[in-house]
């Protein structure tokens, strides 16, 4: 984001200023609020039976006539050139057809960085792409065989000989501190915010905490590899692959090969995990200039240790909280700052700081990222980017705040809790986080935390209760298309390039759907996954379910028009217009008189209408720019730790969430306890080991990176306040993504509670115990 | 991969006949040598299946535990007579790996599998003696957390990864070997070479040679392994302890101790053993006998809190063992 655009927000943000709230999306709430049937409805998941039965097909087993298959070369040196490239043998091996390096790479421009303005812009890394001999970081991709099988490629590719010309690459966190850059801007917030002198008021603060936390590296490892099957036909490309940005990828791939836009099709129905990693990189592009070099359509899979490589996952941080509060536990100053890799090449800001800006009033304010840049594959977003370690640090500092005061921690919190956003001043939309910590503690028997830490305890382990809060901001993207087709049978479909990521992204629109349309759930049928579809939104921020809401809306507004006018003058709706009517029981009838209902079926027969087909977009999301928008959680957790071994072993989890309306509780649990677990790892045993000598990841496999395993995971516990918010679609925000958020904070609180150690630095493993 | 050929060996004496070979290597479940192979790190050019040799778990005349190299993992740990006579071998074996591992993993390969030093593994990127002799060590100055405080070399810190061996070290196995010149026996404490300036010498199984059997003699104490990992299964030990003890008249009559996750080589305790052994067990002592046994380590800053966390783990253990809960 540059100064210009920031200036661009902020104008907009005064000018709505002025605006009269109802004339803002969500200025009348939702009709739908409160008045729903299939909405709130444990509706089981619509994809559930194909991926049980084996039927759901995945981006690597799409059949195809004379498919090839791909294996990719990775650099093993961080910065210099090849001198050598010796792919003889390589290509002299049975089933070869060919290799693939910077000299025979169609030459393309650089793939535009993801961002707000340009839609096209999806990618993750601006590096050229086997465009040269130049080596940029440990990993690149430098080449790429295509071979009869798989196992051929494998094969061949492991004969390519490279010889390279080493230069010192730029791999150490500490020395890059040096030349730090400031951003102007973190996403659409500005990153520098100063509110009175939060230096001055933290050294007069009767009660301060003042520390350093840091968090490592992490990888994305979602189950389904990134895999990605592509055949050329002519001047025209279809692409199967695993994405979170089905429309814009197409667009992007189109422009990189200097195609018009409609000759590119990427489909993508199933995405088997992404938590922000499945975005473009390489590996498509290469896929794509392979196949045309091939003249074969071809499939390339990432290897596991392939994604490491070419992957980007989160950035580590060294971050600074430091709280001054006066003698009633009055926070009088909040300073954040820090530092977190973000190469010139890269996307993603690890926004760690936001969260800081929403989650407590104080009467200073100090926040600011600093951007480091390393020769590395470049982060990228993963689940709650920013925030999942953002608030590890605050909400540690809290903790040992309160525990310095002598106070309990959710006390302090509710002594802090802002009734407007504490830096912007906008009025929060809807916020009940006190009430889900009050809810949340009854419920997980907080009582029993004994505030002296290493009180409790069962022979060798001690045992300790702890608590943190999560943040995520609200987001509904712009730009969000669906198609609306209502049949004379009175049926319905919506189509839109959306993604479905296991997530219920289907079953909870086609509730939704119903509900708006007043259909029976059974009726609607939810088309997605593919770029030939209205373009909608992205799977990110959290933002995709009240994104894809807000156009089924818009479509069921002109639907509404387009079925008055059908209706014309023969029909109990005569006279009455948009305002006066709703869709309810199958048609369309009065707000204010019941008995004037006419149904779809009818009107359509009457107009001799098949169908009736609306294409619409989201209103523009300018909600999120009057009102403050978060979504919040508090996080218990109850954790053992050994006096022997320092192993921790977490006894049990609650999450208490305030997200708005929650539109189906299976589906949202198991996005809840999915981002805890994640949380449980980014606590404990997640780590990627970057070897700074060599810029090299060092634990590239599940084997050797750990994530949580069935025996860590203990009970989780998942309630929410269910208040639904009055300014955005169907009163839901996303929940996607704070399911991770102070879950890291909650466990250290938790292990200090048990031992009276402060673990400031992630992962919390048992060597920092003893 | 490269190619191979594959035969599947009736007896040993046809395992002998084949591996003889160059390039031959003898294939258990493949849990090991399979994801070495894929890694380019092993390249043999002929495989030969050891999986249909002995798998019998029997007593031996001499009383001892007999068990054949082909017996799968989880079937040597679900024994009635592993569990009856040395429940600790059980424990050791289950605390490894996942269940699928361990349903194909023999006890032959479980005893010849290799290290899962990060940098031994990683061909493309990584210097490595043990891989390529002579190459240098990437894992001083690198991630060191799993390697060896006690046993290395400059050559080479990396650790046997197995938690099994650690328990067979404790209990004096002995690990019987068939060559072109017939069988011999070798302890299990000797059968893992230290690294040396050879880290590319792991055992002292001569090329051609096959394990056919481990004997496992009787012990009359009870015993207990704990094995210590962040994450609660499916991990490498960061310390493992395998401990028996026999305790009369207050004193201690007989001791073992074995180290995992520390050594280059499953870590048998003998100078611990020896302060112990007629010693009343109390922390003092159990210090004393740690002080002695580490007294030549080589602990780096990314592993010295192993030497801490090994006595720690041994002194609740043998806690644990002598029915006390000091
Ligand atoms: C993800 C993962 C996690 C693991 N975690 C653990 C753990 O926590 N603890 C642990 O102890 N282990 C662990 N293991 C390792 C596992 O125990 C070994 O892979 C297994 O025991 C090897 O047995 P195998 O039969 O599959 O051997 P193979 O892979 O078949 O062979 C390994 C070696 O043994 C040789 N060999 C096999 N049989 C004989 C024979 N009869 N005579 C001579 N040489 C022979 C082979 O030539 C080869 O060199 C893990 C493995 C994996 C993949």
């Amino acid at each position: 984001m540059s100064r210009m655009q920031n200036a661009v927000i902020a104008s907009v943000k005064t000018a709505l200023g002025w605006v009269p709230a109802q004339w803002l999306p969500g200025g009348t709430p939702d009709p739908l609020i409160g008045r729903s049937a299939a909405i709130g409805r444990q509706d089981n998941r619509l994809d559930g039976p194909a991926k049980v039965g084996g039927l759901a097909r995945f981006s690597a087993e799409v059949p195809l006539q004379r498919l090839s298959y791909a294996a990719l070369v990775y650099s093993s040196i961080v910065r210099g050139r090849i001198t050598r490239l010796d792919t003889a043998a390589a290509e002299a091996t049975p089933g070869v057809i060919l290799v693939m390096t910077h000299r025979n790479m169609p030459r393309i421009g650089l793939v535009p960085l993801i961002g707000v303005t340009d839609l096209s812009a999806v990618g993750n890394s601006s590096l050229p792409i086997l465009q040269d001999a130049t080596i940029r970081y440990n990993g690149q991709v430098v080449a790429a065989v295509v071979a009869e099988t798989q196992e051929q490629a494998d094969h061949a590719a492991s004969l390519i000989e490279i010889d390279y010309a080493a230069e010192p690459g730029k791999t150490r966190f500490e020395e890059a501190k040096t030349d730090a850059r400031t951003p102007a801007s973190i996403l659409i917030e500005k990153n520098h915010v100063s509110v009175g002198n939060a230096e001055r008021e933290l050294a007069a603060a009767a009660h301060r905490v003042d520390n350093v936390y840091r968090t490592p590296g992490q990888n994305h490892n979602a189950i389904e590899l990134h895999a990605v099957t592509v055949a050329w036909d002519g001047d025209s490309l279809v692409v199967h692959d695993t994405i979170q940005m089905v429309a814009s990828s197409a667009k992007a791939l189109a422009k990189l090969f200097g195609l018009k836009k409609d000759k590119v099709r990427v489909l993508s129905p199933f995405v088997g995990g992404g938590f922000g990693g499945k975005g473009l990189w390489d590996h498509q592009v290469v896929a794509v200039a392979a196949a045309k070099l091939a003249g074969r359509p071809l499939r390339l899979v990432l290897s596991r240790e392939g994604v490491y490589r070419i992957v980007g996952g989160r950035s580590p941080s060294e971050q600074r909280v430091a709280l001054g509060a006066d003698a009633d536990g009055r926070f009088t100053a909040i300073v954040h700052t820090g530092y977190s890799i973000m190469p010139p090449h890269g996307a993603c800001p690890e926004q760690y700081s936001l969260c800081t800006r929403a989650l407590y009033r104080s009467k200073s304010f100090e926040i600011l990222q600093r951007h480091l840049d390393l020769d590395i594959v470049p982060n990228t977003y993963m689940r709650a980017p920013g925030e999942a370690i953002g608030t590890f640090a605050v909400e540690c500092a809290v903790d040992e705040l309160a525990h310095e005061m002598g106070i309990d921690p959710i006390e302090l919190r509710r002594r802090n809790e802002p009734d407007r956003h504490p830096i912007h001043g906008s009025p929060f939309s809807q916020r009940a986080l006190i009430q889900a910590y009050e809810q949340g503690a009854a419920r997980f028997g907080w009582v029993r935390r004994q505030a002296e830490p290493g009180t409790l305890r069962d022979g060798e382990w001690r045992i300790g209760l702890g608590c943190a809060s999560g943040s995520f901001p609200y987001a509904r993207m712009p730009g969000a298309n669906v198609r609306l087709t209502l049949r004379s049978d009175g049926s319905a479909t919506i189509a839109s390039s959306a993604q479905e990521m296991g997530m219920g992204t289907a079953t909870v629109q086609v509730q939704h759907a119903a509900d708006r349309l007043g259909l029976p759930v059974e009726a609607i049928g939810f088309e997605l996954g593919d770029s030939a579809l209205p373009a909608g939104p992205m799977a990110g921020g959290s933002s995709q379910t009240v994104s894809l809401a807000a156009a089924i809306m818009a479509a069921s507004e002109k639907l509404t028009a387009e079925l008055l006018r059908l209706a014309g003058n023969d029909s109990p709706l005569a006279g009455l217009r948009a305002g006066d009517v709703r869709l309810l029981d199958g048609g369309i009838g009065a707000i204010e008189d019941p008995s004037r209902h006419e149904s779809y079926r009818s009107i359509l027969a009457r107009a001799a209408r098949d169908e009736i087909v609306v294409d619409a977009a989201g209103s523009a999301p300018l909600e999120m720019l009057k009102f403050a928008m978060h979504s919040s959680s508090a996080i218990f957790c109850e954790v053992r730790v050994s006096d022997v071994t320092g192993e921790i072993r977490v006894e049990r989890m609650l999450g208490s969430f305030d997200c708005g309306t929650i539109l189906n509780p299976k589906t949202a649990a198991s996005q809840f306890r999915g981002g805890m677990i994640m949380g449980l790892g980014l606590a404990l045993t997640e780590e990627t080991l970057f070897d700074e000598r060599s810029g090299r990841i060092m634990n590239a496999t599940l084997a050797d990176y750990h994530i949580p395993v069935h025996l860590d995971v203990p009970e989780i516990e998942v309630m929410w306040t269910g208040i639904a918010d009055p300014r955005s679609p169907l009163g839901a925000r996303g929940i996607g993504e704070i399911g991770i958020t102070g879950v890291g904070a909650a466990i250290a609180n938790a292990v200090f509670n048990a031992t009276g150690k402060r673990v400031r630095e992630l992962p919390i493993t048992l060597d920092k115990l003893l | 991969m490269n190619p191979v050929t594959y035969h599947r060996a009736a007896s040993v004496a046809q395992a002998l006949e084949s591996s003889a070979a160059p390039g031959h290597r003898l294939l258990g479940g493949g849990t090991n040598l399979v994801d070495l192979m894929r890694k380019g790190i092993e390249r043999p050019t002929g495989l030969i299946d050891v999986t249909q040799l002995s798998e019998t778990i029997a007593l031996a005349e001499d009383g001892s535990l007999l068990v054949g190299a082909a017996a799968r993992n989880s079937a040597v740990a679900a024994h009635p007579l592993v569990r009856s006579r040395t429940p600790m071998l059980a424990r050791a074996i289950l605390a490894g790996a996942s269940a699928q591992v361990r349903n194909m993993a023999t006890i032959g390969g479980n005893l010849m599998q290799r290290t899962r030093c990060l940098y031994f593994q990683d061909e493309a990127g990584s210097r490595c003696n043990k891989r390529d002799p002579g190459s240098g060590c990437d894992a001083y100055g690198g991630f060191n957390r799993y390697h060896a405080v006690i046993g290395g070399s400059p050559a080479c810190i990396a650790v046997h990864p197995s938690d099994m061996c650690v328990a067979l070290a404790a209990f004096d196995a002995r690990v019987r070997v068939a060559g072109a010149s017939g069988t011999r026996a070798i302890a299990l404490v000797d059968f893992h070479r230290l690294p040396g300036d050879r880290p590319d010498l792991e055992t002292l199984l001569e090329p051609g040679e096959v394990i056919e059997a481990v004997e496992i003699p009787a012990f009359a104490g009870p015993s207990a392994y704990r094995k210590v990992r962040d994450r609660a299964s499916y991990a490498f030990a960061l310390v493992s302890v395998a401990a028996g003890l026999v305790i009369e008249e207050g004193r201690v009559a007989d001791i073992r101790i074995a180290f995992g996750g520390i050594a280059p080589k499953p870590w048998r305790a003998f100078r611990a053993e020896a302060a112990l052994r007629g010693a009343a067990v109390t922390q003092a002592a159990i210090d004393a006998a740690m002080a002695a046994e580490f007294a030549d380590a080589a602990p780096l800053p990314g592993n010295a809190f192993k030497i801490d966390l090994a006595g720690r783990t041994l002194s609740a253990l043998l806690a644990e063992l002598s029915g006390s809960d000091r």
